[in-house]
């Protein structure tokens, strides 16, 4: 294992303080907690919150300031918080307005927030929350549901920016409802991210081999296929993502997000085919995000994530957004 | 009877185990889920081993548990920490107050504590979750005692449960946790929640029997 570390128990620790330290007069870390918050507190206007796993940096700690999160609050490696950080998280920025809680698809998160959820309600505080749920590789007629992907970075920024215009708990949960609902996602893995604790790969895939449908954790996904090009493989992707979702005659923003380990170069060269697929298949972009937005610390690989938007969700991806990972 | 100083030795017990196993339940985990079940566990033991002496300051069996189960879920991660955390919790809350408790409040504890992950994990047996392996020993406990057999006999007929429900796993396809994504790849596969479920029974076996 060849990583910049220190002692594995400090990983967590480590990272968070080193983001908050890079943007101190926005950031803020909670005392004994990787919680990160704003500076500066906002004011009669609904919190939003995101809570994942660590190893996917800049999610969850990577968003927070104007016009996104209030709150991030991460887990330990690949895993879920666990109800008293979230918590934590909600106490901080809770107001009378209420507080919405993001969170992606996996037992583990659904669990660790639902306890924590319940047990702000009990404190009187108003919590809601919207589960992002867009991976096309799993199966949604599972008690379980879709997993979330990185589609939940583009549902960050749109309840983040209509909070920020000071409407109500249940408008902004609507709204990312709405726009979680034209969310869909597929994910692609080339090579494997070795868990520091465990120090070696949590799957192996041979050199002409690639994991279609891969979860954001190394999860086995729904196939094995042999390597193929930028081409082959998006095309197979967007074949997917358009056979789950109308998009056709929509309007959307596409999300090429890398998992890592992919160079930004690769993801180019991916995009370069994605806009023209769309075109021929009457599928209009509005905008397109390129880059390590939600990743798996070293997995090389990537996702295309697809949310048709409409003018009002247009005017909230286009909002104002001031964070270490994203600005607008 | 089974006082704080038992509740002392099982869950001692319990964090050794969960240590010495840490590998063989992430290996089952890398197969099947995402490959940290071994690592959750033996963090959430070890702070609980960390808490051990504060908490056995008190006499209060049921409270014992429950803030032993407060600390699981709050430091397993996952979806094991609110689970493990569940069931310690809800059987705390069924001796409540208690400084010692016999083989039957014991038994309907652990049932309390398996109906409360049922509930917050909406998930039921054959789902292959770590209720595989509680339900049954839950119902061996139960029926052994009932039977008039001794507590020792009991728990071993329950860990004998636990572990056939172990190997039961292998033979269905999940339907909950991050296992259930993969659909019937998970045949064959043994459930690590299963398996650190009975691990921890067995642990419990060995210092309350």
């Amino acid at each position: 294992m060849k990583k910049f570390i220190n002692e594995l128990d400090n990983i967590e620790a480590e990272m968070v303080r080193g983001l908050v330290r890079s943007k101190a007069h926005m950031l803020r870390q909670l005392p004994d907690s990787n919680v990160v918050v704003r500076t500066q507190k906002k004011r009669e206007r609904v919190a939003v919150l995101f809570g994942c796993g660590s190893g996917h940096e800049p999610a969850p700690c990577g968003y927070v300031g104007y016009g996104m999160l209030d709150a991030a609050v991460p887990g330990s490696i690949f895993s879920s918080p666990t109800p008293d950080q979230i918590l934590k998280g909600i106490r901080e920025v809770a107001s009378e307005s209420g507080v919405l809680c993001i969170l992606v698809n996996y037992t583990g998160d659904v669990l660790n927030f639902r306890m924590a959820i319940q047990m702000a309600q009990m404190e009187g505080i108003a919590v809601d929350s919207v589960v992002v749920a867009d991976d096309v590789a799993s199966d949604t007629g599972k008690a379980t549901g879709r997993r979330g992907l990185a589609g939940a970075i583009l549902i960050n920024k749109i309840a983040g920016a209509e909070a920020e215009m000071g409407v109500g708990l249940y408008e902004v949960k609507e709204t990312a409802e709405w726009a979680t609902a034209g969310l869909r996602t597929i994910g692609v893995a080339s090579s494997p991210c070795i868990v520091p604790e465990e120090g070696k790969p949590s799957f192996e895939l041979r050199d002409n081999e690639m994991e279609v449908g891969m979860g954001l954790h190394g999860e086995p996904g729904v196939m094995r296929a042999p390597m193929r090009s930028a081409e082959a493989t998006a095309r197979d992707m967007l074949d997917r993502l358009l056979a789950d979702y109308k998009y056709k005659g929509c309007e959307v923003v596409v999300l090429i997000n890398g998992l890592g380990g992919t160079p930004v170069m690769e993801l180019y060269i991916i995009n370069d085919f994605v806009s023209r697929y769309l075109a021929e298949h009457d599928v209009e972009v509005y905008d397109t995000m390129i880059g390590n937005y939600m990743t798996s610390m070293e997995m090389k690989g990537f996702s295309i994530s697809l949310m048709r938007v409409d003018p009002h969700l247009k005017a909230l991806y286009d909002a104002p957004a001031r964070t270490a990972a994203l600005c607008r | 009877m089974i006082d704080k100083q038992a509740i002392g030795r099982m869950l001692t017990a319990m964090a050794e185990e969960m240590h010495t196993a840490r590998h063989e339940l992430t290996e089952l985990d890398n197969a099947i889920g995402d490959g940290d079940h071994g690592t959750n566990m033996d963090r959430g033991f070890q702070a609980v081993m960390k808490q051990l002496p504060k908490l056995l300051e008190q006499d209060d069996v049921g409270a014992i548990l429950h803030n032993a189960g407060m600390t699981l879920m709050n430091t397993i991660g996952g979806s094991a920490g609110p689970v493990y955390g569940t069931l310690f919790m809800w059987a705390g809350m069924t001796c409540r107050g208690a400084s010692e408790i016999d083989a039957q409040v014991f038994a309907g504890a652990l049932e309390s504590g398996a109906y409360g992950v049922a509930e917050i994990g909406g998930a039921h047996e054959g789902d292959k979750t770590m209720l595989d392996a509680l339900f049954p020993a839950c119902r061996a406990l139960k029926e052994s005692l009932q039977k008039g057999e001794a507590f020792p006999e009991a728990l071993a007929a329950a860990v004998q449960a636990a572990g056939m429900g172990v190997e039961y796993t292998k033979l269905i396809v999940a339907n909950r946790g991050r296992a259930s994504y993969i659909g019937e790849r998970s045949l064959g596969h043994q459930d690590p929640g299963a398996t650190s479920m009975m691990l921890l029974l067995r642990a419990a076996q060995r210092t309350l029997a």
